[in-house]
């Protein structure tokens, strides 16, 4: 007879790994990422079911609520019609199957070594930090002794996030110089579909 | 609940017990309060196109939703041939899922939590951005090109106007210094001008722009631009018929309720009436005050739902470009400039200044109300002078 816990854990596995598998099995996009989608929810009721709140609701708004959007999004916009349907070349197959590889050695060293390392277990009767000892944390507040502070690594991600933000905003603003500007290369400009937007930007 | 479980039953179904019952009320609240508002939304329509919305089917008509509801279930579940079927199934249920989780950690009353959870109010806003997610499949999986266009503008508008919304529930996030939206409730328990909306001039216009853009996220009218039906047919779900069109519409209803049980929660008090400077549970009781607030909670929400209605039927649709222009050039810096000014009150103005502030805007808010309900409320002559009309239409200038 298996604990709750087991069996509680088992059947998220289950799912996270199984629609895992049809991601890589599914030869449309969008169903793709319908899969995608159960496992990312998977995923953040795996860290739901540890107590780590905080990361299974980041993983909820981040993942499913932007990244897969805007993938669906995406192949929206780029309709490559119903019948079409993706295919893998050779060079995809090795490389793809390189990485996982790496990728699950790795899991596994993590995993073989985290069993013994030395620091002492969770008590699963202490309760886990919450959201405020990270945001602490991330202004630079060591939250004890040997765990330092995170002050550098965050700035360096929030102005690594403007750059890209800049970025993105400079190559999607009109474009107002005509064609014979634009120094040989043939830019066509389109008329802006709502003009009175795209000006600021 | 947990305890009363556990003394009958095993370790493992004394955990899902209480998740099974509290599951079982959520879905009944949703669907109950569906049925309500629907009827509701045709009443205030009626009202405001002056005619008289359902009147036949029970009791001024509150009958009208269970027979529709009646009338969907029998009706034929189809699907369109250039449809992909699979996704064509699956995404009202995203959709409800969705909504409903959002109910998890959403408090009723102080001890009425599904899951009182210490980020209750992140996960809200986590699991309402997937909702999108639904209505974007059924626009894809429909296989008509209507309902794309109607997925690609829900998912352009809720992607961005998630950006101010967010702002706009770290306000209060700021000056209450959890994200529990039962703690953050009770802090503002007595009188009126404890709640948060009043707490400075910056948190009054936050609530505002929060409800704005509360009300887009939901896809409302003028916002409505993923089914505008003089467009698009009815948008995402032109193909849909019998119950999973009815999901959404739950889906949109409880999501609703939603977003404005938060507004509450985190702006207008919470579940405390605002005129009562003690613990109703001390008064009448742990069970009769939980229920009591509850009742005052879902009471508050109500009247925002009945806001959005009034706003659904007095104002146009917007563009879809008025849409995003709203959000990315007004909204979204507003709502930077609201988070920076509330954080800088409380870090600069001093305390007696801010309390005398935070009684002004209470008591002018107050007379503001009282003042519109006076104009709203006083009776209207019933005949009217001679070249006039009786009524309301006596408000207007002359008949010719």
């Amino acid at each position: 007879m298996m604990s709750f816990e087991t069996v509680m854990f088992v059947i998220l596995a289950t799912l996270t790994g199984g629609s895992s598998v049809a991601v890589v099995l599914s030869r449309q996009m969008v169903r793709a990422a319908v899969w995608l989608l159960i496992t990312l929810i998977g995923v953040s009721g795996l860290y739901f079911y540890l107590g780590a709140e905080f990361l299974g609701a980041t993983q909820l708004i981040v993942y499913v609520g932007g990244t897969l959007v805007l993938v669906v999004f995406g192949v929206m916009l780029t309709e490559p019609g119903k019948t079409e349907r993706v295919t893998v070349g050779p060079t995809g197959w090795c490389l793809a199957g390189f990485l996982s590889a790496s990728m699950f050695f790795l899991l596994v060293l993590v995993m073989l070594n985290s069993g013994k390392s030395s620091s002492p277990a969770v008590d699963k009767a202490t309760e886990w930090p919450g959201v405020g000892p990270i945001g602490l944390a991330f202004l630079g507040l060591p939250q004890s002794p040997n765990q330092p502070g995170y002050l550098l690594p965050f700035e360096l991600i929030s102005v690594h996030l403007l750059v890209v933000l800049i970025g993105a905003a400079y190559l999607a603003r009109a474009k107002r110089k005509p064609a014979s500007e634009a120094g040989g290369t043939v830019v066509r400009v389109e008329p802006v579909p709502d003009a009175g937007e795209g000006e600021s930007l | 609940m947990a305890e009363w479980f556990s003394s009958w039953l095993p370790n493992g179904l004394a955990i899902l017990g209480p998740a099974f019952v509290s599951a079982v009320l959520v879905v009944s609240f949703i669907g109950g309060s569906a049925l309500l508002l629907i009827w509701a939304e045709r009443k205030v329509a009626g009202r405001m196109q002056d005619r008289l919305g359902p009147t036949r089917v029970g009791p001024v008509g509150l009958l009208q939703s269970i027979a529709d509801g009646i009338k969907l279930i029998t009706k034929e579940d189809v699907a369109p041939a250039a449809a992909d079927r699979f996704l064509f199934r699956f995404a009202p249920y995203v959709a409800f899922c969705a909504t409903f989780c959002a109910f998890i950690a959403l408090p009723f009353a102080p001890e009425i939590v599904p899951w009182d959870l210490s980020i209750g109010v992140f996960f809200v806003l986590a699991v309402m951005a997937t909702e999108v997610f639904g209505v974007l499949l059924a626009g894809y999986s429909s296989g008509n090109k209507w309902s794309m266009f109607g997925g690609i503008r829900e998912a352009a508008q809720v992607v961005s106007y998630e950006v101010p919304r967010s702002l706009c529930v770290i306000v209060p996030v700021a000056i209450a210094g959890t994200l529990s939206p039962t703690e953050m409730a009770e802090q503002q328990a007595g009188f009126f001008w404890n709640w948060r909306i009043f707490h400075d001039p910056f948190t009054f216009l936050a609530f505002f722009v929060f409800f704005i853009t509360a009300t887009a996220s939901c896809k409302r009218a003028p916002f409505d631009l993923a089914e505008a039906e003089s467009e698009l047919v009815a948008g995402f779900h032109t193909e849909y018929s019998g119950i999973r069109w009815s999901y959404f519409f739950m889906a949109e209803y409880g999501s609703m309720y939603a977003v404005s049980a938060l507004a509450c929660l985190l702006y207008l008090g919470g579940w405390h009436p605002g005129f009562l400077p003690m613990d109703l549970r001390d008064l009448v009781g742990a069970w009769l005050g939980n229920i009591g607030y509850g009742c005052i909670l879902v009471g508050k929400s109500y009247c925002l739902i009945f806001v959005m209605m009034w706003m659904r039927w007095s104002l146009p649709r917007l563009r879809i470009d008025q849409v995003m222009t709203s959000c990315l050039k007004y909204f979204l810096p507003i709502s930077c400039g609201l988070l920076f000014g509330a954080c800088m009150w409380l870090l600069t103005v001093p305390s007696h200044w801010a309390a005398v502030v935070r009684l002004i805007l209470a008591a002018a808010s107050l007379i503001g109300m009282v003042v519109m309900g006076v104009m709203l409320l006083r009776p209207l002559p019933a005949e009217g002078q001679h070249g006039q009309l009786a009524g309301v239409w006596s408000r207007q200038e002359t008949v010719s």
